[in-house]
């Protein structure tokens, strides 16, 4: 049975006898002994950079609460469960995850959701570099993630599926970079407050918004509202960018037999 | 002037109407629809690539495929390939697509080289009267060797998690996609029959092959397509792939023609689009940036399954190899220029990358200087296609070597280069059902099995011969090896001594 009514904590800036805080190893080793005992909340204090924290975790009931600075790769492979960062993450956060939950009470940097197949994502603040670079989707399973300042050029790269949501708020124009959506041959990128056809990648374009992403993007701002506790203006245009075809490099090659 | 300039036929199909017995069966066989039934005879039309397939299953030996004698004019210089590329490319503005291995005329080495014997001063084995070991492990050396109570070897003990094969040869990886069901079943079922390794390729595992994941190395490429924390954690070890050989610095690319339902399951993508992989992994961008990837695998497995990285061999592969050890990668893929493909742009295919020959060499010894040699097994790929090469390569310094068109031979592949097509004739490089139902998993499986016994037989033989009862003995053993090539400066550079030199 599980433990419900205590939350178990994990002092991760705790010093060994060199005086150094825990090893990534030893952390995630306990992490996992925490997972694999059954409980379903879990505390980490003083987050120092650790990396791969809770990687492949699959308990959809789990809980990771994570105070301080998590390192690269936080939630890889995730499989389910919740991970909430109270500061900011670093690179590669939600590396392939599956599903489940990733909430980021700050910034997240570059490739954040590389190459992610499902789960949601929401980050308050901004993020890096080609992030949601590759997701996918498969029968009607596709990743969210919902950022909700401004982010690096190279959005949604590759992307063959799934929904980005930039929020832009407290930004002055655009809230993307330059190439967004190069390569993309699915899926979908929402951004609030714009973006010019000069900024596009090739392969992607822009469309209308019709009532089906109005839904969508609406549902996203719910969940982001609810997740940090802010309002955001619905007031403010959405641009849409779709990719152009499914196949964008149709014609590129020749097969002939020569 | 026609906008299109036709391309000559390259080969020649002739039907011996004496012997036909008109059963038809031919123009089934014809996944290129070259051959038609009108006025009660075979009809030619053009289009036939050489893939042998109706030569082989007509029952009464009717068919003839030859080149085509009306060639272009001798030219030493444009040769027929190279005008008849030149003309598809005015006709299409396409990259040119191949597949299988370089088919440009580079060196072969391994023909270069020969293998020395014991004679008189040191005495040879009989394999088949005493023992000769070839099991090989794979995975990170821990260095210190763990005995239990009763004075065995703990292999579990160790901190590292090794493989144990019964043969140094990896089936390498080919992905269900770019090669049919049932051809992908035979390989893995031949793996664990044989009790060796086979790669499932970047496109995921397919249900089905589940329980055979105990004889199946995961590949994470940068597509990422069908990889879960539960695929990573049910295979016996997981794979990175920077590169191949055959495309060096070149992604992939599966057009939507292939991703049909069992792909689209397999690689978690909707039915009917482009499976594209990006050309890098856009989180590696430095040996830093591949030591995390290498961790939080390690992480995501519980420290459970060795964790590799398979690279292409480029120019400066003995630098990049060191870094992917020191990165901590418990095994490493040399992919050579030879290597094979389901589909890649024919200008990388033949001029990008360096021989397994001089690639395998040039690794073991920088991983030798460095004091790294020890800690890795070293795997190498890139056209092995006899037991000679094979034997030739371990003792240039792999541990293993992974094998792909051979394996595909066993099935029926003729290597007609034609996989990028996905028409493949002999039920391999296709999704068409109708044509991948031409392999059956049993007869392929014993077919593969039944080759790779061959070479361990003859590996076995050979060690023998060279006075050697342990194939371990011969790994980056090049004082047993001889060049006989044109270029002496591939024997310095391969740090073999020139046929006629002795050990003194
Ligand atoms: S398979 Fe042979 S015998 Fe049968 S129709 Fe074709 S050429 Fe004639
Ligand atoms: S797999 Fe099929 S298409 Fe590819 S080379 Fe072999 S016979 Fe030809």
């Amino acid at each position: 049975m599980s433990k419900r009514s205590e939350n178990m904590m994990i002092d991760a800036g705790m010093r060994n006898d060199l005086g150094h805080p825990l090893d990534y190893r030893e952390l995630n080793r306990r992490i996992r002994e925490v997972i694999a005992s059954g409980e379903d909340r879990l505390v980490l204090m003083n987050v120092m950079g650790q990396r791969y924290i809770a990687s492949a975790t699959s308990n959809p009931r789990m809980r990771i609460e994570i105070h301080g600075t998590p390192g690269n790769d936080l939630g890889a492979f995730l499989n389910g469960g919740v991970i909430e960062v109270f500061g900011n993450a670093q690179d590669v956060t939600a590396n392939t995850m599956n599903d489940g939950r990733i909430i980021v009470h700050g910034n997240s940097g570059d490739i954040t959701g590389l190459a992610a197949r499902g789960g949601t994502l929401l980050v308050k603040g901004n993020s890096g570099y080609r992030v949601g670079i590759h997701i996918k989707e498969f029968e009607g399973k596709g990743p969210n993630l919902v950022i909700g300042g401004y982010v690096n050029d190279y959005l949604g790269e590759y992307m063959a599926g799934g929904t980005i949501l930039v929020l832009g708020l407290e930004v002055e124009g655009s809230p993307v970079g330059l190439h967004v959506g190069a390569g993309m041959h699915g899926g979908r990128i929402y951004v609030r407050g714009g973006l010019e056809k000069h900024q596009l990648g090739p392969a992607a374009c822009l469309a209308d918004m019709d009532e089906k992403d109005e839904k969508v993007v609406s549902n996203l701002i719910d969940q982001y509202e609810q997740a940090f506790n802010i309002k955001v203006d619905r007031s403010v245009p959405v641009s849409k960018v779709m990719p152009l075809d499914s196949r964008p490099f149709r014609g590129h090659y020749d097969s002939t037999t020569i | 002037m026609r906008p299109n300039i036709k391309i000559p036929e390259k080969y020649r199909v002739v039907i011996d109407n004496d012997a036909c017995i008109s059963c038809k069966r031919c123009i089934k066989e014809c996944s290129y629809g070259v051959l038609d039934f009108k006025d009660e005879k075979v009809k030619v039309k053009d289009g036939c690539v050489s893939c042998l397939r109706c030569v082989i299953e007509c029952p009464t030996s009717a068919i003839e495929v030859s080149e085509k004698p009306s060639q272009f004019a001798p030219h030493a210089v444009f040769s027929p390939e190279i005008r008849r590329s030149i003309i598809s490319q005015a006709n299409s503005g396409g990259v040119l697509l191949s597949s299988c291995g370089a088919n440009a005329e580079y060196m072969d080495i391994f023909n270069d080289i020969l293998l020395d014997a014991a004679q008189v001063t040191n005495p040879s084995i009989d394999p088949l009267r005493e023992p000769v070991e070839t099991k090989t492990y794979l995975g990170r050396r821990p260095g210190k060797v763990v005995v239990d109570e009763n004075g065995k070897i703990d292999l579990d003990a160790s901190e590292t998690p090794i493989v144990v094969m019964d043969m140094p040869i990896m089936i390498g990886h080919i992905s269900l996609g770019s090669i049919s069901y049932n051809a992908q079943a035979s390989l893995f079922r031949a793996a664990s029959e044989l009790n060796i390794i086979a790669g499932t390729g970047e496109g995921g595992l397919h249900a089905d092959f589940y329980p055979m994941a105990k004889n199946l190395c995961a590949e994470v490429a940068s597509g990422r397509f069908g990889v879960t924390s539960n695929y990573l954690r049910e295979v016996s070890c997981v794979d990175i792939k920077i590169g191949q050989g055959a495309k060096p610095g070149h992604g992939g690319h599966l057009p939507g023609e292939k991703v049909q339902k069992l792909i689209s399951e397999t690689r978690m993508i909707p039915l009917g689009t482009d499976a594209l992989s990006p050309y890098p992994h856009h989180d590696i961008y430095s040996i830093e940036d591949l030591q995390q990837l290498i961790s939080v695998l390690k992480e995501s497995t519980e420290y459970k399954v060795p964790v590799g990285v398979k690279i292409a061999a480029v120019h400066n592969v003995g630098a990049i190899a060191s870094g992917i050890v020191r990165a901590g990668a418990d095994f490493l893929t040399i992919d050579g220029l030879r290597g094979g493909t389901g589909s890649a742009p024919r200008v990388i295919r033949d001029h990008a990358g360096m021989p397994i020959e001089i690639a395998v060499s040039a690794v073991d010894q920088r991983l030798e200087q460095e004091g790294l040699r020890d800690k890795v097994t070293l795997c190498a790929s890139g056209s092995i296609r006899t037991a000679a090469d094979m034997i030739k390569c371990i003792a240039l310094g792999a541990d293993v070597v992974g094998v792909c068109t051979s394996a595909m031979v066993a099935m029926g592949c003729t290597v007609c280069q034609q996989c990028h097509r996905g028409a493949c004739s002999w039920g391999i490089a296709t999704q068409r059902p109708e044509l991948s139902s031409r392999i059956d998993i049993d007869i392929a499986t014993r077919r593969i099995v039944n080759m790779f016994h061959a070479w361990n037989e003859e590996l076995k033989e050979i060690l023998g011969a060279m006075g050697i009862d342990s194939v371990e003995s011969l790994v980056g053993n090049r004082d047993r090896l001889r060049y006989i090539g044109p270029n002496p400066r591939i024997a310095e550079i391969l740090d073999v001594k020139h046929s006629g030199e002795g050990w003194g």
